[in-house]
C-alpha cells in the first residue's frame, strides 16, 4: 500500500470510509512526517495533541455510523492567519506575540465541523505580505523542491508554509489565503494545486485582515478533486462577514469528469509579457494544446488594462493594509513596548513589532491615503480597478474560462530579489488581475522547467462559477499528468 | 514623485511607527522607487470612470438593530498586557491599561 502521507485527500477519505486505516493512524503518519520535515520550517505551531483528539473523535463518529462527510478524519494544516480558539495565532508577526484567540475563524470552524483534523498552524509571510515566505518573523520556509546543487529555494508566498506542508507530504491538504496570488503562486512553486474562490465565497470572519476588498481563503492540495472537496467544507454564507455571499454552496466536484468538449477558453495576449521566459511561454502554449485536444476552443480575447493591475494593486492593498493594521497598538493584545506617553508606546510598539516589508506597505498606504495625494493615487487606482474588472466582464461574454501562466518563473533561491521590492512584486503579475476583479482562479501543476522545478498553469472563471473552473482544471491536470515529487525531507526520493 | 527624508519622517509619524534616523535614507529610496513605479497609472484615461470600492455585486445586508452578542469582558481582556480587574466582581468588566494620558 502507498504510504498514508502520499495519498491524495480524496484517496485518504475513501480509505477511511472503507476502513483500510483509521483517522488516528493517518494522523500519526502525518505527525511523524511533520516531525521529520521540520527543516522546512513549514509550521509555526504544531498541535499534535489537538490532532490526535480530533482524529480519535472522528474514528468514534465513524464507528457509530455518523461520519460527517469526505473531510471527516482528514489531517490538514491551517495558515497562521486564521484565528484558532486556544491556539497561538501569529500572522507571522512579532507584533502578535503570544496572541491566543478566544474564538475560531468561520472557515477553520467549518472545517472542524466537517471532521477535519488540525495538525498545526503554518508559516507565512508577515501579515501575508510577500511572495517568497521570507518576511516571516519566524524565519523563511524552505521549498521541499531543491535547486541545482541542492540549493534551498523559496516555496513562494504568502501561504508558503501551507504549500510546503502539502508538497512535502506533511498533511493531506492545507488552507491558505490569497490577496494577490498568495495561494496560487506558492502552489505553482511547489508543484501542487492552489485555488482562490470568488470573493465572498468563503467568510473572512476571524482571518487576520490584510486588504479586506481582496482577501479570500482557499485550499492547497495535491489534486484538483481534493481542492473541490476541501472548498466544499470551507465555503458558505456567514452573517458575521457582510461581504460573504448569501448563496448556496454547489457540489464543486460536479463537473470534474465532464471534460472540456465545447468549452471556450480565452487567451489574452496582454499576458504575453516582455521578457517572459521561453519555457513559460511554451508551457502556456502546451496548456492551450492540451485543452484543444480535448475538444475545447481557444479564443483570443483582450484584457487591455492587464499591465496596470499590479501597480493598482500596490496602491489599493497597502492602503487597506495601513488602515487594517492600525489596530496593532500594543494596548489590547500582542506585543507592547512601554513608552513615556501613549503615542510613545504606539510608536515604539509598532516600530519594533512590524518587519521591513510590512512597515514599507503601511508607509506607502499612509502616503497614498494622505491629504493631497488621495485623488492622485488611491482614487486613480480604484478607477483603474473598475476598468480591469470591466475587461474581464467583457471577455467572459465570449469565453467560459481564461488560461494564463501562474507565475513568471519557477521557485528561486532564498535571499534572491530581497533588495528590490518591485522585482519581488512582479511574481504576482499573472495572479493579481483576477484578485482585483474578485474572480475565482486556480493553479494546476503542469510541467517542469530546465532545472526540474515545477511550473503551474492558471485558470480564471466567472464570479461564482467555481464548478466550471474545477472542470477545466481537472482536464488540464489529466492532460499534464504531473506526477513529479520533491525529494523526501529525510533524503532520497519519496 | 520622490519621497524625501522629511516626507518619510512625516508619514512614519502619521502611521505611528518609530523609524530609526539611520533607516530614513534607505526607506526614502525604496518608497520613491515604489511610488515612481505605480505612477504609470497616470497613463490610464479614467475620465468618467467610477472608482471601485468593492467587487461584491450585492446590496449591503441589513438586520434588526438589536444586541446579538456581548458579556465577554474576560474574553476581550484575555490577551491584554496587565489588565486591571473591575472593582467588585470578575465578570463585571475590567480595564486595559495604558501610560497615563491625563495628568
Amino acid at each position: 500500500m502507498t504510504a498514508l502521507t502520499e495519498l491524495s485527500l480524496a484517496e485518504a477519505g475513501k480509505g477511511l470510509e472503507a476502513g483500510d486505516f483509521t483517522a488516528e493512524e493517518l494522523t500519526r503518519a502525518c505527525i511523524e512526517a511533520l516531525e521529520g520535515g521540520r527543516d522546512l520550517n513549514a509550521f509555526i505551531t504544531e498541535t499534535p495533541d489537538i490532532a490526535l483528539d480530533r482524529a480519535k473523535a472522528s474514528d468514534a463518529r465513524r464507528a457509530g455510523g455518523k461520519a460527517a462527510g469526505p473531510m471527516d478524519g482528514i489531517p490538514i494544516a491551517i495558515k497562521d492567519l486564521f484565528c484558532t480558539e486556544g491556539v497561538l495565532t501569529t500572522a507571522g508577526s512579532h507584533i502578535l506575540d503570544g496572541f491566543t484567540p478566544t474564538y475560531e475563524s468561520t472557515v477553520s470552524a467549518n472545517l472542524k465541523d466537517s471532521g477535519a483534523v488540525m495538525l498545526g498552524k503554518t508559516n507565512l509571510d508577515e501579515f501575508a505580505m510577500g511572495s517568497a515566505n521570507v518576511t516571516s518573523y519566524y524565519g523563511p520556509v524552505k521549498n521541499p523542491w531543491k535547486g541545482p546543487g541542492g540549493k534551498d529555494l523559496v516555496p513562494g508566498g504568502s501561504s508558503g508554509g501551507s504549500a510546503a506542508a502539502v508538497a512535502g507530504g506533511l498533511c493531506s491538504g492545507a488552507i491558505g489565503t490569497d490577496t494577490g496570488g498568495s495561494i496560487r503562486q506558492p502552489a505553482s512553486f511547489t508543484g501542487i494545486v492552489g485555488m482562490k474562490p470568488t470573493y465572498g465565497r468563503c467568510s473572512r470572519w476571524g482571518i487576520v485582515a490584510f486588504a479586506s476588498s481582496l482577501d479570500q481563503a482557499g485550499p492547497l492540495t495535491r489534486s484538483v478533486e481534493d481542492a473541490a472537496i476541501m472548498l466544499g467544507a470551507m465555503a458558505g454564507h456567514d452573517a458575521k462577514d457582510s461581504t460573504s455571499a448569501p448563496i448556496d454552496v454547489p457540489d464543486f466536484s460536479a463537473g470534474l469528469k465532464e471534460g472540456v468538449k465545447g468549452m471556450k477558453v480565452g487567451i489574452a495576449k496582454e499576458y504575453n509579457l516582455d521578457g517572459m521566459p521561453g519555457e513559460i511561454e511554451a508551457l502556456w502554449q502546451q496548456g492551450m494544446d492540451w485543452l484543444k485536444d480535448q475538444g475545447a476552443e481557444c479564443i483570443d480575447v483582450s484584457l487591455a488594462h492587464t499591465k496596470y493591475a499590479l501597480p493598482a494593486y500596490y496602491i489599493v492593498a497597502p492602503a487597506e493594509a495601513s488602515s487594517n493594521l492600525a489596530r496593532y497598538d500594543g494596548v489590547r493584545y500582542g506585543l507592547r513596548v512601554e513608552g513615556e506617553s501613549l503615542d510613545d508606546m504606539y510608536e515604539a510598539t509598532r516600530g519594533e513589532g512590524f518587519g521591513d516589508e510590512v512597515r514599507r506597505r503601511i508607509l506607502i498606504g499612509t502616503y497614498v491615503l494622505s491629504a493631497g495625494y488621495y485623488d492622485a493615487y488611491y482614487r486613480q487606482a480604484q478607477k483603474v480597478r473598475t476598468l480591469i474588472a470591466k475587461d474581464f466582464t467583457e471577455a467572459f461574454e465570449q469565453v467560459d474560462v481564461l488560461l494564463t501562466p501562474t507565475a513568471p518563473s519557477a521557485a528561486f533561491a532564498i535571499g534572491d530579489k530581497m533588495d528590490d521590492p518591485v522585482a519581488m512584486y512582479l511574481n504576482d503579475v499573472f495572479t493579481v488581475p483576477a484578485s482585483m476583479a474578485g474572480l475565482p482562479a486556480i493553479s494546476v501543476p503542469a510541467g517542469l522547467d530546465g532545472d526540474g522545478l515545477p511550473l503551474g498553469l492558471h485558470l480564471i472563471a466567472k464570479p461564482f462559477d467555481e464548478v466550471t473552473l474545477f472542470r477545466a482544471a481537472s482536464a488540464l491536470e489529466e492532460a499534464a499528468g504531473f506526477d513529479a515529487r520533491p525529494p523526501s525531507p529525510k533524503g532520497g526520493a519519496s | 514623485m520622490s519621497l524625501d527624508k522629511d516626507t518619510v519622517r512625516k508619514i512614519a509619524i502619521l502611521a505611528r511607527i518609530r523609524v530609526p534616523a539611520d533607516a530614513l535614507d534607505g526607506l526614502s529610496v525604496e518608497l520613491s522607487n515604489i511610488i515612481g513605479w505605480v505612477e504609470q497609472l497616470n497613463e490610464v484615461d479614467t475620465e468618467g470612470v467610477e472608482p471601485m470600492t468593492s467587487v461584491a455585486d450585492m446590496d449591503w445586508p441589513r438586520r434588526d438593530d438589536e444586541i446579538t452578542d456581548g458579556g465577554r469582558a474576560q474574553d476581550i481582556l484575555a490577551n491584554a498586557t496587565d489588565p486591571e480587574p473591575a472593582p467588585g466582581g470578575k465578570d463585571g468588566g475590567g480595564f486595559f491599561t495604558v501610560p497615563k494620558v491625563v495628568e
